[in-house]
């Protein structure tokens, strides 16, 4: 059975600011990040679709200490997004300072558009991942 | 399936940057445990090894074949067990149920792990490997940063304000440093006020170093030999009672239940289930602080305090000796260490020297009579739970 929605496909739609997931056809659950199956009836039944990209913050850090390679990144905040499709996806948070970053932002409603990751020795190659703001 | 029991024990102190090599590491903790079962390493059967990093930390793969040649059990099948941080728990668990089934009669579990010989960068990048490597880790996560996202949540969750859920997770932190500091074992002993763990350095808001487990060295080792056998060897075999163990994809698609871990609660069920005990018959638990955040995430779902109600628990001593259950009186993974491919052994370890009333003076629990493990890896991707009950 062929995997419906890869990773290439995700990160090709990602770097044009657009969020795919996977709706099912059987409990019309939406996936995101994309599986094999339905992440809730683990139905076969899905098909690609286009979301939104909006929600709101559920949770959020501000990293500090960096991995290898990634020293000149810190700090940056690092949120869970619930999506308005329902799943909860991760992203970094992109116009607030990381000093000003406290649990007011959770709750925050947020859009999104996207960040590429250049890639290191380990990670077989770059990748997008989805960047959200503040809604104005 | 036929009763199994740990019939002997070892561990190396578990440390910073080690001189010795993985495959030594657990050759001392392998021979310890051998010995102390008035065992030779002929009379082993198999072998289950934990081992996370090798690879990365010193360039060894497949350490489980060089571990079982190095300590004399001479061909014997090897095998190597990969979970993350809740490696050597998989292994011990495996091992459990090549015995009870009757396959083997003797056979060694344990693990080894140098995560401290890699250096911050790389722990902290190879770490992340057990996040989803296409998913999350383009967005900067880190161990820490996983459990910082929790830890707000948490405090989001259960109407906790962050200033009075920090003094919470400190509190843990320092009982954690308390009995840490008694174990001759522990990678960290010294002593932690609230008011250090406070003004340390901020890793991942809302998580200061303090409330984070070191990368540590070591390597833990135990045998287990059916009931018949067991017999023979000791007059104090710890009975495997019961088994847990679930898995989870990436963390974002645990959302319904966050901050709570579905895994955990699918793997402690089955233990307890298979025990045939309760929460509150638990008299030593040694659980899966990674962070301070963690100890509270993980008592409640194994069902020792209320949701919510952790760090209200810790305050009040209700996870100290004297308390509902005595939460890791070996200092815990945040004093006691965390050299991540061993730490589930480890924690057997602890339990059966407490059954046995063999560890240090101040950390002793008054005769307890059954224990609980519990290892988390990765975002939760892999849990694993065991019980141990005393067996004389
Ligand atoms: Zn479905």
């Amino acid at each position: 059975m062929e995997y419906k929605l890869t990773f290439k496909r995700y990160d090709e739609a990602l770097r044009q600011n657009k969020l795919l997931g996977l709706k099912c056809r059987d409990c019309g659950a939406v996936t995101i990040p994309p599986k094999m199956v339905c992440r809730q009836c683990a139905s076969s039944e899905i098909e690609v679709v286009e979301l939104g990209g909006r929600g709101k913050i559920q949770t959020f850090t501000v990293v500090n200490v960096p991995p290898e390679g990634r020293e000149s990144e810190v700090p940056y905040i690092i949120a869970m997004v619930e999506l308005d499709e329902g799943p909860w996806t991760m992203g970094n948070l992109d116009n607030v300072d990381p000093a000003t970053a406290t649990m007011a932002l959770i709750g925050k409603r947020v859009t999104m558009k996207h960040k590429v990751f250049p890639g290191d020795k380990y990670s077989a190659g770059d990748s997008a991942r989805p960047l959200f703001s503040l809604e104005a | 399936m036929r009763k199994v029991a740990v019939v002997g024990v070892g561990e190396t102190k578990f440390s910073g940057r080690q001189e010795k090599t993985a495959v030594e590491l657990f050759s001392e903790a392998a021979m310890d445990a051998i010995t102390e079962s008035k065992l030779k390493p002929r009379d082993i059967q198999s072998l289950f090894v934990g081992n996370v990093l090798g690879d990365f930390s010193e360039g060894q793969g497949m350490v489980q074949a060089f571990a079982a040649e190095s300590i004399g059990a001479f061909n014997v099948p090897a095998n190597k067990y990969e979970g993350a941080c809740a490696s050597a728990s998989m292994a011990v668990r495996d091992a459990f149920m090549w015995v009870a089934s009757g396959f083997y009669d003797i056979v060694l579990a344990g693990g080894v792990e140098r995560a401290a010989t890699m250096g911050t960068a790389l722990a902290t990048r190879t770490f992340a490997m057990f996040s989803d490597a296409r998913y999350e880790y383009p967005c900067g996560i880190t161990f820490p940063s996983v459990f910082a996202l929790l830890a707000h949540l948490y405090s989001a969750r259960y109407g906790i304000p962050l200033e009075k859920l920090k003094t919470q997770m400190a509190t843990t932190s320092v009982q954690g440093y308390k009995y840490g500091q008694l174990n001759e074992k522990a990678h960290l002993r010294k002593q932690v006020t609230i008011d250090d763990v406070l003004n340390s350095f901020m890793v991942c808001t809302p998580l200061q170093l303090h409330d984070c487990c070191p990368f540590s060295d070591g390597a833990a080792a135990v045998v287990l030999a059916s009931e018949e056998v067991a017999r023979r060897l000791t007059g104090k075999p710890v009975y495997i009672t019961g088994i847990g163990q679930a898995s989870s994809g990436p963390l974002a698609n645990q959302s319904r239940y966050l901050p709570r871990i579905t895994a955990r609660e699918i793997s402690v069920k089955q233990a307890y289930d298979m025990a045939g005990i309760k929460p509150k018959d638990v008299d030593i638990a040694e659980i899966h602080d990674c962070f301070s955040i963690a100890n509270l995430i993980a008592a409640e779902s194994l069902g020792f305090f209320e949701f919510g109600k952790a760090g209200e628990a810790w305050m009040k001593g209700e996870a100290d000796i004297g308390g509902k259950v005595a939460i890791n009186l070996s200092g815990g993974l945040k004093s006691k260490g965390h050299p991540i491919g061993a730490t589930g052994a480890g924690q057997v370890y602890e339990i059966v020297k407490q059954m046995r009333g063999e560890v240090e003076p101040g950390r002793q629990a008054p005769e307890p009579k059954i224990g609980l493990t519990d290892t988390l890896g990765g975002d939760g991707g892999t849990l694993c739970n065991l019980i141990l009950q005393r067996g004389w």
